[in-house]
């Protein structure tokens, strides 16, 4: 799958260019391209303070850049809030999750964005919380995710089951690609694998594609098609996750080594 | 108490977690049980009499309108201290309209019907008005509601006193009174009570049924994860404490009604019964929890036992107490329900968990 999409290139689905953000007299992004291509599961990787958040933070449209250009299927786009980058089909798991604890999964999933009923009733703004089911139910059979129930609040949940409800959230109301920031920084080692594995699911069964930040080597190098690391607001390089070894991103990411050199023009 | 903890166990692991619109059982069986000890304890066709049920219906029919309100607004993880100050001034309002466009007093108010429309009217819009005040102060001054509502408490009242001279207003068609709570719908059911059950008909089925119940709930457990989903959470709020007010308004001239007078003084404890009623009734303080069904129950407990002390010839104001510790158990055993971490410790106790899995 790595050596089609690298022989013959396809219309990016996100190409930011030169984006610079000043937060006071700190630059906090300095000129950093990025880019996303269809199907692909793309790694940001850096130590604090590299500029991840603030480049996700623009990509989501909760911040906006200095300079720079932000472009969707080949079409510049400017987002002046995250509503905005929700309508072009971005969403965002944030590390909180942003679950409503005391609500089921249905009503997590459809948080916001609930099915009413046709007609009057709906005008009135009645829900159909067969259909919210039916819905959560399918696409969590889709995505391979397991829960307890669907109608019980998700606060008697695991954390991986929370993380799951939240990307599925994400997968169903994502039209482009889904950011995912620190999915599993919280979670155990087998929760981490059941969430990685539904980012793959979410590639290579919705045809999505995930940005995905993460301090975790392995599991970046086990899921991600890219990475791409940032050092103190620029941008070292991007890599083939194939091609990357995880002295080789510790190296970039701490500025020890300089050596992405030639993989960087992938 | 270990048998508590078990039986709450059991009935939150089977029925409870499949029915939200259920009321919290216990609650329900309490006030079942007040109702039999009373029948047995009370002469015969004195608690269990036609007669007495209306008079305890009509009784709860002001508190559960109010109650109705705040389940929203507490789900919502706000809180409205106003109420029985909004339900005072609107009142005043409500008298001051119906005497001055009943016609004159001489000639036995005339105009009767008039006047009751405009009033129903001026009493909604100012209680509409004060909630819209509640809300629009508490997003966008960003003043939690505790302070903005108890702010509110004090101006509705010292306008009312203002408005009605500091004396209560009596300018009221006396026929009304007749009509209100001696009549009744099919000459049976009393007014008061047919417009709370439509009133918390309407609340129960928007609160369980709609988007704008969903919402309620989700703004209450997670606002911010409402407003990265697009929702407008302060319109939201400002709405919720908008019909608030609104109900507000039906008390004011509800009571004007029953009691051809404007008191200043009967609602100022209408908040904390409210509040009451609602918490007993198994809604959270901390929002995101509660149901309508709960709150009915709730609502109904203070009535039921002032009304079998009365008759029994306690004293009372023994309801009082007995409620007080019915408000504390409540929470407790809701606690105990829900796994044994109180609510206020537990966003520490779930990033703890976090960390350690």
């Amino acid at each position: 799958m790595t050596s089609e999409w690298q022989s013959e290139p396809r219309p990016l689905l996100l190409n930011a260019i030169g984006l610079r953000k000043d937060y006071g007299h700190v630059r906090a992004l300095d000129g950093v391209d990025f880019d996303l291509r269809p199907r692909e599961i793309h790694a940001l990787f850096g130590d604090n303070g590299a500029g991840k958040s603030t480049l996700i933070k623009i990509i989501a449209g909760a911040v906006q850049p200095d300079s720079g250009i932000l472009e969707i299927d080949g079409r510049e786009v400017t987002f002046s809030s995250p509503h905005d980058a929700r309508a072009a089909g971005i969403e965002t798991v944030y590390q909180d999750l942003a679950l409503a604890d005391p609500l089921n999964a249905a009503e997590n999933v459809f948080l916001g964005r609930e099915l009413c009923y046709p007609g009057i009733l709906g005008r009135l703004g009645f829900v159909d919380r067969r259909a919210m089911h039916a819905m959560t139910a399918a696409n969590l059979r889709d995505l391979g995710v397991n829960i307890p129930s669907l109608t019980v609040p998700v606060e008697t949940f695991s954390g991986g089951q929370r993380q799951a409800v939240a990307v599925v959230r994400a997968a169903v109301w994502g039209q482009r690609f889904l950011i995912m920031d620190e999915p599993v920084a919280a979670l155990g080692v087998q929760q981490t694998t059941h969430v990685l594995d539904l980012m793959q699911r979410t590639r290579d069964e919705k045809g999505l594609s995930v940005i995905l930040i993460s301090h975790n080597l392995t599991e970046v190098l086990r899921v991600a098609d890219r990475v791409t690391v940032l050092r103190l607001g620029r941008r070292v390089g991007t890599i083939a996750a194939k091609d990357a070894t995880a002295t080789l991103l510790v190296g970039a990411m701490t500025g020890a080594l300089n050596m992405l050199g030639e993989a960087a023009t992938l | 108490m270990t048998a508590v903890r078990a039986a709450t166990r059991w009935i939150s692991s089977g029925v409870m977690s499949r029915a939200r619109d259920l009321a919290s059982l216990w609650i329900v069986v309490i006030l079942l049980g007040m109702i039999v000890l009373f029948t047995i304890l009370c002469p015969p066709d004195t608690f269990l009499s036609f007669a007495n049920f209306r008079s305890i219906t009509i009784d709860t029919s002001e508190i559960l309108l109010l109650a109705a309100g705040q389940t929203l607004v507490l789900i919502a993880a706000g809180i409205d201290l106003s109420v029985g100050s909004l339900v005072i001034f609107c009142a005043v309002i409500s008298a001051e309209v119906l005497g001055a466009f009943s016609g004159s007093a001489s000639q036995g108010y005339p105009n009767v019907l008039l006047g009751v429309a405009v009033a129903t009217g001026a009493s909604l819009a100012a209680g509409a008005a004060w909630g819209f005040i509640n809300g629009w102060a508490t997003v966008t001054l960003k003043v939690p509601p505790f302070i903005v509502t108890l702010g509110t408490l004090w101006m509705a009242l010292g306008l009312a006193q203002v408005i009605s001279g500091g004396i209560n207003v009596a300018t009221v068609p006396p026929q009304l009174q007749d009509i209100f709570v001696f009549g009744g719908l099919l000459g049976i059911v009393p007014w008061p009570d047919v417009i709370a059950a439509i009133g918390v008909a309407i609340l129960w089925i928007v609160l369980s049924r709609t988007r704008f119940g969903l919402r309620t709930y989700a703004l209450g457990a997670n606002a911010e994860s409402l407003r990265r989903a697009g929702v407008n959470v302060s319109r939201h709020t400002i709405l919720i404490y908008t019909i608030m007010g609104v109900l507000c308004g039906v008390v004011g001239i509800m009571d004007v009604a029953r009691f051809s007078t404007a008191s200043l003084s009967a609602h100022q404890l209408d908040n904390l019964n409210a509040i009451a009623a609602v918490v007993i009734g198994g809604t959270s303080l901390f929002g995101g929890r509660g149901h309508m069904s709960g709150t009915v129950v709730g609502a109904f407990i203070p009535a039921v036992l002032r009304n079998g002390f009365v008759i029994l010839g306690v004293q009372p104001f023994w309801q009082n107490v007995v409620v007080g510790a019915f408000l504390i158990l409540a929470v407790y055993i809701d606690q105990v329900r829900r796994g044994g971490v109180p609510v206020w410790r537990r966003k520490r106790s779930a990033k703890e968990g976090e960390q350690r899995a």
